[in-house]
């Protein structure tokens, strides 16, 4: 590395450190080795064209499309002046921050932005979300028991109980043969290279064959969930399942959406429970705000579906269906949602209600498209939602009939 | 096919590109200027036709190399992949080893795993020695399979080697030039994407579409291509589910070619519009009212980018 730092034309190999330690501090994993491609690939390039050297420290220091928007910002202010960027550090971080926030009309860029901005590694922005952890914790509600009580009624500590629970708790989504192949006792199709090999080291006798057979894997599974006014209570205790089941097997991935949608997959699959939901709790603007379910699920067909929900994924929609403003678009994103998917599961809390009967717009606009509708609101049918999963196959069936029958039939049958 | 010299610098690497009529943008061209020179995987991202897979087709001819394809999918497996070994070539060997009565049965074991009954997928192919230089070896949409394919690239991409059990490490005396692409149907594995030089081939301005339009469509005169390419520039800034390609520009151009188009016009544009837009809700958002405005102001685009 000293020589290639001594072959850079004067201070720059310092400054191309300089600038990678930035690019660090805002979040971007920038590694050793990194560097020191960065190094070979500006001596590769040259610096006569300012272009050619941005293309050149862009195509080994990022690898996300995400990392661009931010890359960019650094690289047009480090180059201009390091000193002037050195100060600005602190204060560009917020202000990007607000500017993504703000301008709705071209969020796709901004959004990406401040995604990026939030998985941050500096220890400011890490002491700044502990903070906001105690104010989750402690805003559950002030009243009461576990098993069968709501979330809604809970005390600090019982509350403290039932995540103990629920930490254990797991989502056996059936497993589904793919395409690849195990060594087997009684397979589907022969074994050649092992059953060769047998006959090879018997030396021609007669030998049994050696099987394969398909492997079986657990479908990936997408989680939406609400966490609008109308759900604050349930969506804060579902946060601990959802960290619970991902870490608890590989592709799992989830989004919160209120009035926007958010990705909080990276987070989330950090194993210590508190820090997961304090970063979440950073990373997401819209708590126990507004709802707009068709908005933030048009959202998501268009810029998450086709990288979600590939290999037979299943989503879980977790929500009350009680959106503000139900437009025309709710049943049309509704329908593309479970036409490119797997299997489409709603929960709703408000299922615990015998009475509960379709009646809001959002809800009828959603119903007709989900394949299970089933209650979420106490421990006891979290668990009971892992014992359905465990003993039915996750097929859809292939007439669609009114879900809602079939969901209130198992909310009976569950109650 | 005789191997080419590696281009020197950005400019010979655009050069070389344009002259197989792949137009570049500077910052590829400085990506693939890398890999050739850094000797590392390129990894090619973006949606579905923006050229990715093409660029690795025109490395391969402009540098007179042999072009090495695999396609991904889910399921994709070493036997496949990498290698196979010739089971039916294996089985008569040991018919013959019989009927010469004396068997060594230590020695037939690793007589049939030898080398000559080993059958070359395309990574192996990549890895073993050429008669020219070492070929293009285009991993195409690795985001249709899955992560245990992944991680064993991991080794193939490192060290340009692969492991046979039964024989050993099998390493490229000169390694292939890797280009991977992928649609972002999943989020490839960081471990991947940090041994490549990572790219986001975006959609092209309209300058850089408008030319590689006339190279690959000859036959629109000026004034099709030029409203083609603003018509599709203005497409893709609206909310569509899925923004056309370059693909798709080219496509729509040398339909309206066939229908003896000489410029745009509404009918011909609401009759051809599938050859642009993939999607039911995407062809409906484009109504006549709409699809009148894009041309009008198209064709004021397309005299100024004549121009």
């Amino acid at each position: 590395m000293t020589s290639i730092a001594r072959a850079g034309p004067g201070r720059l190999a310092e400054n191309i450190l300089h600038f990678a330690r930035v690019l660090r501090a805002a979040g971007l994993p920038v590694g050793p080795a990194k560097v020191i491609a960065a190094l070979e690939a500006v001596q590769a390039v040259g610096v006569e064209h300012r272009e050619d050297f941005r293309a050149a420290l862009q195509s080994v220091l990022i690898e996300r499309h995400e990392h661009q928007a931010l890359f960019d910002q650094a690289f047009e202010l480090f180059w201009r002046n390091p000193r002037l960027l050195e100060r600005m550090m602190q204060l560009l971080l917020p202000k990007v921050y607000t500017r993504a926030s703000r301008s709705d009309a071209e969020a796709a860029l901004p959004a990406r932005l401040a995604e990026a901005l939030a998985a941050p590694q500096s220890p400011e922005r890490e002491m700044e979300t502990q903070e906001v952890s105690v104010d989750a914790l402690f805003t559950f509600s002030p009243r009461e028991v576990l098993q069968s009580r709501d979330f809604e009624t809970m005390t600090a500590t019982e509350l403290s109980e039932v995540r103990a629970m629920i930490a254990r708790l797991r989502l056996p989504l059936p497993e589904r043969p793919v395409r690849r192949t195990v060594a087997a006792r009684r397979g589907t199709t022969v074994d050649l290279r092992a059953s060769l090999r047998a006959m090879a080291s018997s030396g021609g006798a007669v030998v049994p064959l050696a099987w394969r057979q398909r492997r079986r894997r657990r479908p990936p599974l997408v989680v939406l969930c609400d966490i609008s006014g109308s759900m604050d209570r349930y969506s804060r205790m579902l946060l601990f399942f959802l960290h619970a089941i991902t870490n608890d097997r590989d592709r799992v991935h989830t989004l919160l959406f209120g009035t926007r949608l958010t990705n909080i997959t990276r987070h989330l699959r950090r194993r210590d429970v508190d820090v997961a939901v304090a970063r979440v709790a950073a990373a997401v603007s819209d708590w126990a705000g507004g709802t707009r379910i068709g908005a933030c699920l048009a959202e998501f067909n268009r810029r998450w579906s086709r990288r979600l929900l590939g290999q037979g994924a299943v989503v879980l929609l977790i929500s009350d269906g009680l959106d503000s403003d139900v437009g025309e678009g709710l049943s049309l994103e509704m329908e593309r949602l479970s036409k490119s998917c797997r299997r489409l599961i709603w929960l709703n809390p408000l299922l615990r209600y015998d009475k509960f009967e379709a009646r809001p717009a959002g809800i009828r606009a959603m119903l007709p498209y989900v394949d299970e509708f089933l209650p979420v609101h106490n421990l006891e049918s979290l668990k009971q939602l892992a014992a359905r999963f465990a003993e039915r196959p996750a097929r859809r069936s292939t007439g669609r009939g009114p879900a809602f029958e079939r969901g209130a039939r198992s909310h009976v049958l569950a109650a | 096919m005789s191997a080419a010299a590696l281009p020197t610098d950005v400019d010979a690497v655009v050069a070389l590109l344009e002259q197989h009529d792949y137009i570049a943008d500077r910052r590829l061209a400085t990506s693939v200027f890398l890999a050739l020179k850094m000797g590392r995987p390129l990894f090619l991202e973006g949606e579905a036709g923006v050229g990715k897979t093409e660029i690795a087709k025109v490395l391969a001819v402009a540098l007179g190399r042999e072009l090495v394809r695999l396609q991904c999918y889910e399921g994709l497996d070493t036997a496949s992949a990498v290698y196979e070994w010739n089971y039916p070539r294996q089985m008569i060997e040991i018919r013959l080893a019989e009927a010469q009565g004396s068997v060594d049965r230590d020695a037939l074991a690793t007589d049939i795993f030898a080398e000559r009954f080993l059958i070359r997928r395309p990574i192996l192919q990549a890895l073993s020695a050429h008669a020219g230089a070492a070929p293009v070896l285009l991993i195409d949409e690795l985001d249709r399979t899955d992560e245990p394919f992944e991680a064993y690239l991991l080794e193939v991409l490192a060290e340009y080697q692969v492991t046979i059990p039964e024989l050993g490490a099998i390493k490229a005396s000169s390694p292939p030039i890797v280009v991977i692409t992928s649609n972002r149907t999943r989020e490839i594995h960081d471990a991947i994407k940090r041994r490549c030089l990572y790219h986001w081939v975006d959609y092209p301005n309209a300058g850089r579409e408008l030319a590689i339009g006339r190279r690959k469509v000859p036959g629109a005169g000026a004034k099709l291509s030029g409203e083609v390419v603003a018509f599709t520039q203005r497409l893709r800034a609206m909310d569509l589910f899925k923004a056309p390609g370059i693909a798709e520009t080219l496509d729509w151009a040398e339909a309206l070619v066939a229908l003896d188009r000489i410029a745009l016009d509404p009918e011909a544009v609401a009759s051809t519009l599938g050859a642009l837009l993939k999607y039911q809700d995407d062809i409906g958002a484009v109504t006549p009212e709409i699809a009148a405005q894009l041309i009008a102001e198209a064709r004021v685009e397309a005299t100024e980018l004549g121009s």
